[in-house]
């Protein structure tokens, strides 16, 4: 789950990160008194989105007087801001982040991610800040310092002091450099974050450090015991279907092509998902019913398939593991005669009691198209999506 | 032959009460594994279908002598029901469970750094070595054994369903497996492909292995790097999530495409690392069976 802006920065402040203070508007009207507790401008009105690229896309703005304050999250407020990240429909935007704007002399990454490689959590900190780190860690790798730390114990402060001096925090900037990068760490644990990133760090007007803008992405295996962070989580960055799909337990991403996919398992759905773009055909969405989906999940899977318009052809391919292959066409049969057919559907069933399951599919009459294998399938829907059945 | 599990291995499974533990610890028992005992703290003394369930691993491993462990615990308890594994010197822990937090995992590997268990997991469907009426099997997992036979070709997955599906095609066409193992969607995991491949290498019952890899993370191109410096036997790839966007986890935790460069774990930096280390990449899922017996006859 990715949290906001705002929410980033109140975790970060509340483990010792200096950041640039602010406050959240829901309303214009919240605006005046907001910028009174902040006091003299210039102010930054900034929109809470849950994706990037805010800044080229008029969702982040520098104002100098009340009334362009006001104005300015006018534009923004209950409206939705397409940026080069959001696609084309953009998000919906419910609250501004309004900050006393700084004078930034210098910028700096940071940020601590969880390390594949090493099993552990890592900090990355580079001297130029507000860059994209992937790349710049690709073009110039020495420019980045990545330092694996312990999960149980975080950083070191020792590991904090050589990250400041790699970013150039030296002299009076160390010291309140490791107690950040201290900050950072602290975070990561406390949060079940699975990244915590502060781009920029800005050295700012004092030489003082700030937080000016956050990003945390919070582990969904943990929400059993990150109830707080989850009870204000915000799901408007996903689209309707998938909101349903996830409260079904459904793992659900939509796509731009004309083929639906109801699978069991990840790597069988991609794989799937894969064979249909060699065979002519595009997906139009990933769908997980899992290794052991119920009836009601399939039935909801099959639901989201229909309302989709995009879909010209849906195909199902169910390996039977655990899951038994009569039970699951008895549950595609219940999910056909509840919600209709009005678009080819595709079959193929393999492993456990496939075969039965077959003959359930044969005998029940409907348009049902049994497919011999998966190259089969694949062929056979692709042609029905482009209307030659 | 067969790496990690054979005939004589005895497993234990933690969470035996529950739905999941114990209709899968009967299944491995049907197909012919030792299950030797449960542990579910506070059921000490009754029993699964037979099974003798311990209140701790401790115990259970002192009464029956067991080196392989089954774990079907529930997500918050999981990494501590793992590291109570460890701490007995339980030599095998494969860990079913899905959902565990990651921070957990990273803890949980920090652990295993001392210790001389080895972990399959978590989020995985466990490993099986086939066996027949000749040869009794092995199975340590959830893994649907009848799709299996017993043979020379080794297999290592990211994934579940697809590896039934592989293996499933390997086995219509005759191609027995030495041994089948599931090591995870997971980002932080135990074994890795690699690993697992320098098991196969040096184990004299598998001719060539399969690997079954999918988007996210190195796992294949540190696999491919192991292929062209340290192995000989003959290395099949299929790689999953051609199609996959960027930024979205594709069901599995550890699924994901991360930014667009180097590292992103896209799935053409993995199929050209793997090509280019000389490993036979297959591209469709369909023909992952006829490509490895075509292979094989060429080798």
């Amino acid at each position: 789950m990715k949290l906001h802006e705002y929410q980033a920065k109140e975790r970060l402040a509340a483990a010792g990160v200096p950041v640039q203070s602010g406050l959240v508007a829901e309303k214009v009207s919240q605006i005046p008194s907001i910028l009174k507790k902040l006091g003299r401008g210039p102010w930054v009105v900034k929109a809470q989105i849950l994706s990037g690229g805010r800044g080229k896309a008029g969702g982040i703005e520098i104002v100098k007087t009340p009334r362009r304050a006001v104005e300015a999250a006018g534009r923004m407020l209950g409206k939705s801001l397409v940026t080069a990240q959001t696609g084309p429909a953009g998000l919906f935007v419910h609250r501004v982040l309004v900050c006393k704007a700084v004078d930034i002399e210098r910028e700096i990454y940071a940020a601590v991610v969880m390390d594949r490689r090493a099993g552990r959590p890592a900090l990355v900190v580079s001297a130029g800040g507000g860059v994209d780190v992937e790349t710049l860690a690709a073009a110039s790798p020495e420019k980045v310092l990545k330092i694996a730390f312990d999960p149980f114990r975080g950083l070191d402060r020792f590991q904090a002091r050589r990250a400041a001096l790699f970013a150039g925090l030296t002299g009076e900037l160390c010291v309140p450099a490791v107690e950040a990068f201290l900050g950072l760490s602290q975070t990561f644990l406390s949060s079940d974050a699975l990244l915590v990133e502060v781009n920029p760090l800005s050295v700012v007007k004092g030489n003082r450090l700030m937080a000016v803008d956050a990003k945390m992405v919070v582990d969904d295996n943990a929400a059993f015991r990150q109830k707080d962070l989850f009870a204000e989580g915000d799901e408007s960055c996903l689209a309707p279907s998938e909101r349903r799909a996830h409260k079904k337990g459904l793992s659900y991403i939509p796509l731009d092509g004309s083929i639906g996919c109801l699978v069991n398992g990840a790597g069988l759905a991609m794989a799937t998902m894969d064979l249909l773009l060699l065979h002519g055909g595009r997906p139009s969405d990933f769908l997980d019913v899992g290794g052991g989906a119920h009836v009601d999940q399939v039935t909801e899977a099959f639901r989201i398939l229909l309302t989709d318009k995009k879909v010209k052809a849906i195909l199902v391919n169910i390996f039977g593991g655990i899951m038994k292959g009569d039970v699951i066409a008895q549950g595609l049969l219940d999910a056909v005669k509840k919600s209709g057919l009005d678009r080819p559907l595709v079959v193929r069933l393999e492993g456990n009691r496939a075969e039965e399951g077959r003959r359930l599919l044969n005998e029940a009459g409907l348009r049902i198209v049994a497919a011999a294998d998966l190259a089969d399938a694949a062929e056979k829907v692709v042609a029905a999506s482009k209307g030659n059945p | 032959m067969s790496i990690l599990v054979d005939k004589d291995t005895k497993v234990l499974v933690q969470g035996i009460t529950g739905e999941a533990g114990s209709y899968h610890a009967k299944g491995c028992r049907d197909y012919g594994t030792r299950i030797v005992g449960g542990v579910t703290p506070g059921k000490g003394g009754s029993f699964v279908d037979g099974i003798p369930v311990f209140d701790t691993v401790r115990e259970a491993v002192e009464k029956t002598g067991a080196d392989a462990t089954l774990v079907f615990v529930p997500p918050p308890f999981a990494a501590d029901a793992i590291l109570e594994a460890a701490d007995s010197e339980v030599r095998l822990i494969v860990a079913v469970t899905e959902g565990i937090p990651v921070l957990d995992m990273a803890r949980v590997k920090a652990v295993l750094r001392s210790s001389h268990s080895i972990l399959i997991g978590p989020n995985c469907p466990g490993l099986i070595t086939p066996g027949d009426e000749g040869r009794p099997g092995c199975k340590v997992g959830i893994l649907p054994g009848s799709i299996h036979r017993p043979g020379r070709i080794g297999v290592v997955s990211r994934s579940g369903t697809l590896t039934y599906e592989a293996v499933w095609q390997l086995t219509r066409r005759g191609v027995g497996q030495s041994t089948v193992v599931g090591i995870g969607g997971d980002p932080v995991k135990g074994l890795g492909l690699t690993e697992v491949l320098a098991l196969f290498e040096k184990d004299s019952g598998t001719d060539a292995v399969l690997l079954i890899g999918e988007i996210g993370g190195a796992d294949e191109e540190e696999a491919a790097d192991f292929f062209r410096t340290r192995m000989t036997k003959p290395l099949f790839a299929f790689v999953a999530g051609r199609t996959a966007p960027e930024g979205k986890r594709m069901g599995h935790a550890g699924a994901i495409v991360e930014g667009g460069g180097k590292g992103s774990g896209a799935w053409k930096e993995k199929r050209d690392a793997l090509a280019a280390a000389g490993v036979k990449v297959i591209e469709s899922a369909a023909e992952i069976g006829e490509a490895v017996l075509r292979g094989l006859k060429s080798v």
